[in-house]
């Protein structure tokens, strides 16, 4: 525990946790949007895109200034959006095809910038390697506030256009018959999303960014039911994964930040995917399992109720391999004793024959007809 | 004509030269369409012939190269919000996290106005749309686990809300059961009857005669417009969809 105060009362600790958590919670509420607009990999692209901005920032200033940097980095990551619209809505290509080509083109270029600048040397040019893969560690007090801010300004315009842009998000060609301004709404949410990325960059670089849009909200889908929820739970997500990142990071020699709070992040979503009730993977396979065993019984049963009646006699013995005969496979002992706890099948001797009889309580009997008089499967709600 | 004159205030919908074209093919060609107020009236036409386009440009949603759309003598800019438009069930992700009442208020978010949230009475109305389409019972239900019927009566819902006197469906009753789509028409006829205007894509040929009481019939240009008696003749089912399956949609008054 002294290890832990000690780690907090460093100042650049805390500021790297503050930051990381605060890109966490801004991006994950964004993402929520992105994700459900299915722009998940417009958040890839615009990333990848700033590396040329950074490297133009840091021409133009002449040295590693931040806010030449990051303008540099918005202006490249528009740059590729209004690319990819035109490529989708001039040529033949469809979304992902442009993306890839925006992508990789502006990567390339940034790749080359940065070669270049590190050709010619002097200071400072080492430090924009830590613009691909983030260096959480070069993180100053006066970048929080700009964090702090972008954070703000984002909160507030998804609570003043919250409406909007969940119309927007679920149905934009409705949005746009009713007459909003449909294009405009968009455009507020992807330079949100661009400058959510921008302060990312610092500390989760261009090529891991887009995990921490996706992520977050990808796991806070799982678990919720309305949009509300999912943006709120999307932020705490993204805020939990930047912080205990940043921490794990801090408290180990050597790991870098960014990647390890991308980690924290798609192990959240792992977890979610597995086990988030409704959703989850293992809840779905024990919902599934469930059914079948549900059959199976009432399977069981109502030939336990056609070979009584074929033979006039409801208290009817019939032998565990006629089960079988009459079911066309033999029923698990499992089944039978599950039917057996439940009250509606016992088993009975039947002298002078040696091997198990079952035969239907007036409980079975009473089930079976309940049974038969609704549709044969009523339960088959699809997951959430 | 200035821009508050009413250009043929006398139509529900007015469309006078419209040309729409993806690429350097032609989606409608030169379409000049009127039709009246009160009517239920069909879009109908093969597959290809521009019925989504038309009332999507209508609309505003799809541009046009040429031509000009009027409702009841205005522009649809200055349209909006008495215009219900039930765009096609596969246009959305169902697994969107929200509940059929939720999509209802969406119809009224215009109304609200910008920065105000829908309250008890936009609750109360959807409500209201909800059980008009027979869907009260699962006004709470995630819409991701509704039958493609209920999303539709859904949809359908969103637009009753807004309490439009001119409502535009896209193919409603595609992959529906018959149960739905005889509470759809129900709804449609009824509401026709306090003098809206219903105006749907129809893809099914069979049920034109019994359902509508207008008729346009569509294959890129206009092939034919007016009073389903007069629209649905054997010619015009040639001329707009081909010989043989005007055979098959034979007019039930000159069937044997």
């Amino acid at each position: 525990m002294t290890g832990l105060a000690e780690l907090f009362s460093g100042t650049i600790v805390l500021t790297v946790l503050t930051g990381a958590a605060l890109l966490g919670a801004i991006s994950g509420m964004l993402g929520a949007f992105a994700v459900l607009r299915r722009q998940s990999l417009l958040g890839d692209a615009l990333s990848h895109a700033a590396l040329p901005g950074v490297c133009l920032g840091f021409l133009i200033a002449g040295g590693r200034d931040l806010g030449a940097v990051l303008a540099g980095a918005f202006f490249t990551g528009a740059l590729a959006a209004l690319v990819m619209m035109l490529i989708t809505r001039r040529t033949r290509l469809k979304t992902d095809a442009a993306l890839g080509i925006v992508l990789s083109v502006f990567f390339a270029v940034g790749i080359v910038l940065l070669t270049v600048i590190q050709g010619q040397g002097g200071a400072g040019s080492l430090g924009l390697m830590s613009f691909l893969f983030g260096q959480a560690a070069a993180l100053l007090r006066s970048d929080l506030w700009i964090m702090g801010g972008i954070g703000l300004a984002a909160l507030a315009l998804v609570l003043a256009f919250w409406k909007e842009f969940k119309l927007v998000s679920f149905d934009a060609d409705f949005a746009r018959a009713q007459g909003f301004p449909v294009t405009l709404l968009e455009i507020v949410l992807t330079v949100m999303v661009a400058l959510a990325i921008v302060v990312g960059l610092q500390l989760v670089g261009v090529v891991l960014m887009v995990a921490l849009l996706i992520a977050p909200a990808a796991a806070a889908r799982q678990w919720t039911r309305a949009l509300g929820p999912m943006v709120v739970l999307s932020a705490l997500i993204g805020a939990a994964s930047g912080a205990s990142g940043a921490l794990i990071s801090a408290s180990t020699r050597g790991l870098a930040t960014g990647p390890v709070v991308v980690l924290i992040a798609t192990t959240a979503v792992l977890v979610s995917l597995l086990v988030a009730p409704g959703r989850g993977l293992v809840w779905q396979a024990i919902a599934a399992r469930r059914a079948r065993a549900r059959i199976g019984e009432r399977r069981v049963l109502v030939t336990l109720q056609t070979l009584a009646a074929a033979h006039d006699n409801a208290g009817y013995k019939a032998e565990q391999g006629m089960i079988r005969t009459a079911l066309g496979a033999m029923p698990t002992q499992a089944r039978l004793a599950a039917l057996e706890r439940r009250g509606l099948i016992r088993p009975v001797s039947h002298p002078p024959e040696t091997t198990t009889h079952w035969e239907l309580t007036e409980a079975g009997h009473a089930e079976t007809a309940a049974l038969s008089a609704k549709a044969p499967l009523s339960d088959k709600d699809p997951p959430q | 004509m200035t821009n508050d004159a009413l250009h043929e205030p006398g139509q529900a919908l007015h469309i006078e030269d419209l040309t729409v074209s993806y690429g350097d093919t032609p989606a409608l060609w030169d379409i000049d369409l009127d039709i009246p107020p009160g009517v239920m009236c069909a879009i109908v036409g093969p597959n290809g012939a521009g019925k989504s386009t038309l009332i999507k440009a209508a609309l505003g949603l799809e541009r046009a190269d040429a031509g000009h759309v009027r409702f009841l003598g205005r522009p649809v800019a200055q349209m909006r919000g008495q215009i219900g438009y039930v765009p096609q069930r596969h246009s959305v992700d169902w697994d969107f996290p929200t509940t059929a009442r939720d999509v209802v208020e969406m119809g009224l978010y215009r109304a609200l106005g910008w920065f105000r949230r829908p309250g008890r009475d936009a609750r109360a109305r959807a409500l209201a749309a909800l059980a008009e389409v027979g869907m009260q019972d699962y006004a709470e239900r995630q819409i991701s686990q509704l039958s493609g019927g209920q999303q539709q009566r859904v949809f359908i819902a969103r637009a009753l809300v807004q309490d439009a006197p001119i409502l535009i469906l896209d193919e409603p009753m595609a992959g529906v059961d018959a149960s739905t789509e005889a509470v759809i028409i129900a709804l449609l006829k009824r509401l026709r009857a306090e003098g809206r205007t219903i105006i749907v894509v129809h893809h099914d040929l069979t049920t034109v005669q019994s359902y509508f009481d207008w008729l346009v019939m569509l294959n890129v240009r206009i092939i034919a417009q007016g009073p389903v008696r007069d629209v649905y003749t054997p010619e015009n089912l040639r001329t707009a969809y081909g010989g043989q399956l005007a055979i098959l949609a034979a007019p039930q008054d000159t069937a044997p």
